[in-house]
């Protein structure tokens, strides 16, 4: 899993690259998406799942998946949620402006892999912002795949990241949308509970299954056991890490998990590869 | 400069005047001569000018959470072991400037880097300190990412090399194969005969050989070779780490010992900031009052402090047991994956400067010992 097989890393790993901001879209309450493009011209390549670092002038610099469609080289596209400084300060940020840009970082989903199995994208909360590129290359190859399935988990329906996507993918024949919450506030006649359920009832071939599941670690972990349950190969199952980062190149240590940096040798991981891991508490 | 690159080269002997014209020689030369010098009651390696700036008989004792400067009776210029700190903070200072950047329009432009300091030559590197430095080398030399400034610095700098005469309290390099012998990686390399205030001196490299020609030496005799090897022999440590059971705690993560080590560890840090091979840096980008002007500075982090693991929601490692496992089991076990070596040199710094005197030898002993774990 080469990382910078397409973009080779600049000289200097911890130089931003200023990219211009073409358009936001206000997703949620607190998330937002943002289209960009390189300031000095040109595009962007990237795999399914990789991230970039993202520089606010002055504010610091965070990692960020990108969530565009990698078949289009001529944007940059990233969904964010505003947690803390610099992701609020990328929020403040409109059109024109400009943000730096190192990357893109890490391992990717592996689409080509998964060619012939059933795929079973499982995402929650803003973990669908990771997929979304896997989704668009997925569907660009549909032909290549079985099923495609996308199982979907929100806090709320307030909270349901690229809903009308959602929908527009729930509308096709060859895909198959399900959306769960975990509690109901105003009008919402579907499932109710965690998105593990969803695995559960199925709508796919567990032993011609690739999963791709991105969420809070919690999630992943019993997302995980239920798709080992239905009979998945571990093997077959790829999930997403976080922690923190400060470099996104191996150099600062800060995202070090087991043997493995997550900025360089994740944030995808192969479920079977790092089982044992999820299990110990803090690791 | 260097390229390592001459095979063993003829030894010669040289005096402290001698010494003192390697040290001039490489001033002369452009070099920023750092070695070990005392400053607050302990050795620390800083510039240095002439052979008066080093801590002539001056010894060091080390234990748990205890160093102590003592005077020796012999003279000797190089009698201490380990110095307080490594070269990782002349290598990969723990504050360093990555960029500059001033606004400009709607985004930003980054200023010109100020010019490159001059090199530096190192005098007094010891065996393990030189294996740190191979650490280093890989942990900053990866292939997609090397890290410019550290390459840019090691390049240039110039080694001296001094071979322990003797083993300190705490450190345990002949455990780890990384001494008491200095084997490779000087441009010069010393041991020290303090009863006769002489050097036997080897070059390493054609530009550490360069320099010694240039220096008033006499060649070494067989009783001068011979004088220096049971130097060496004699700094054989005799504190032991068991690198088999040390590269097998990474299956220990449940050990009950990290609790109690808990209960010990203060996570001050300290041991992280010593050590000569933990790298980990943290990123900070801060702007003058008008804001304006912004500065992206890398400093030394340390996987004991709860920030460094803060992920959105709160921090992963939150508990004592946690930190200390974090450190030791990489260093000592997840490194060989990584990096293909231990992480530990066995200078023992990390028990000499611990407060609490937790000695990490003992501490893989600990979790060997019992076949718990997961």
């Amino acid at each position: 899993m080469n990382a910078h097989a397409r973009n080779p890393a600049p000289a200097d790993p911890m130089m931003p690259h200023p990219f211009r901001i073409e358009r936001v879209r206000r997703e949620l309450s607190d998330t937002f998406t943002m289209e960009m493009v390189p300031q000095s011209g040109g595009g962007f390549r990237f795999r399914p799942g990789q991230f970039n670092m993202l520089y606010v002038f002055g504010v610091g610099e965070i990692p960020i998946s990108i969530s565009g469609d990698p078949g289009d080289g001529a944007v940059l596209v990233h969904t964010t949620r505003a947690v803390g400084a610099v992701s609020q300060a990328l929020d403040n940020l409109k059109a024109g402006d400009i943000v730096g840009v190192r990357g893109p970082f890490g391992s990717y989903w592996p689409v080509e892999q998964a060619f012939g199995h059933d795929l079973v994208f499982v995402a929650g909360g803003v973990g669908l912002a990771p997929l979304r590129p896997a989704i668009y290359q997925a569907m660009a190859n549909r032909e290549r795949f079985g099923k495609v399935v996308v199982l979907y988990g929100a806090r709320t329906p307030a909270d349901i990241l690229f809903r009308k996507e959602l929908e527009k993918w729930r509308g096709r024949f060859d895909m198959n949308v399900m959306v769960t919450v975990d509690r109901v506030a105003g009008k919402w006649n579907s499932d109710v509970g965690v998105v593990t359920n969803l695995v559960a009832k199925g709508g796919f071939d567990p032993l011609h299954a690739t999963a791709f599941v991105c969420g809070p670690e919690v999630m992943m972990r019993y997302v995980a056991l239920a798709l080992e349950k239905r009979g998945v190969a571990l093997s077959s199952v790829w999930l997403s890490m976080e922690r923190n980062m400060k470099c996104g190149c191996g150099l600062c240590g800060h995202c070090q998990w087991g043997s493995d940096f997550v900025c360089k040798d994740g944030p995808v991981f192969r479920y079977d590869q790092i089982a044992d891991r999820l299990s110990v508490r803090e690791l | 400069m260097p390229g390592f690159d001459s095979p063993a080269a003829a030894a010669v002997v040289l005096d402290k005047g001698g010494l003192d014209g390697l040290i001039a020689g490489l001033g002369a030369g452009g070099f920023r001569v750092i070695g070990p010098t005392v400053s607050g009651d302990a050795v620390v390696y800083d510039d240095i000018t002439s052979v008066k700036d080093l801590p002539a008989g001056w010894g060091d004792e080390q234990q748990g959470g205890r160093y102590r400067l003592v005077k020796r009776q012999d003279g000797a210029l190089f009698g201490y072991t380990a110095g307080a700190q490594g070269w990782k903070r002349h290598l990969y200072p723990p504050r360093q400037t990555l960029f500059t950047a001033r606004r400009k329009d709607k985004g930003y432009e980054v200023l010109p880097p100020p010019p490159a300091p001059p090199p530096m030559a190192f005098i007094g590197v010891r065996a393990c300190e030189l294996a740190a430095m191979a650490v280093h080398d890989r942990v900053f030399g990866d292939k997609t990412a090397p890290e410019p400034g550290y390459q840019r610095r090691r390049a240039a700098a110039f080694v001296v090399a001094v071979e322990c005469g003797q083993a300190g309290g705490t450190c345990f390099c002949a455990s780890m194969g990384t001494g008491p012998e200095v084997t490779a990686g000087f441009d010069i390399k010393l041991v020290e005969l303090p009863a006769r205030g002489v050097f036997v001196a080897t070059a390493g490299s054609s530009a550490g050989a360069d320099m010694l020609a240039r220096l008033k030496v006499a060649a070494a005799t067989e009783a001068d070779k011979a004088e220096a090897a049971r130097r060496v022999a004699g700094a054989r440590p005799a504190k032991i780490m068991d690198t088999a059971q040390a590269r097998g705690l990474q299956a220990k993560a449940e050990h009950s010992r990290w609790d109690e080590v808990a209960k010990r560890c203060l996570t001050c840090g300290n041991c992280t900031m010593v050590c000569p091979t933990c790298f980990c840096s943290s990123v900070e980008d801060s702007t003058d009052l008008k804001g304006e002007t912004s500065e992206r500075t890398r400093t030394w982090d340390s996987c004991f402090s709860i920030d460094f693991s803060y992920i959105h929601g709160g921090a992963v490692r939150t508990q004592a047991r946690s930190r200390y496992r974090q450190w030791i089991t990489h260093k000592l076990s997840a490194w060989h994956d990584q990096f293909g070596g231990s992480g530990c040199v066995g200078c023992g710094r990390c028990i000499t400067w611990c407060p609490v005197g937790i000695d990490i030898t003992e501490e893989v002993a600990a979790i060997a010992a019992s076949d718990q774990g997961r």
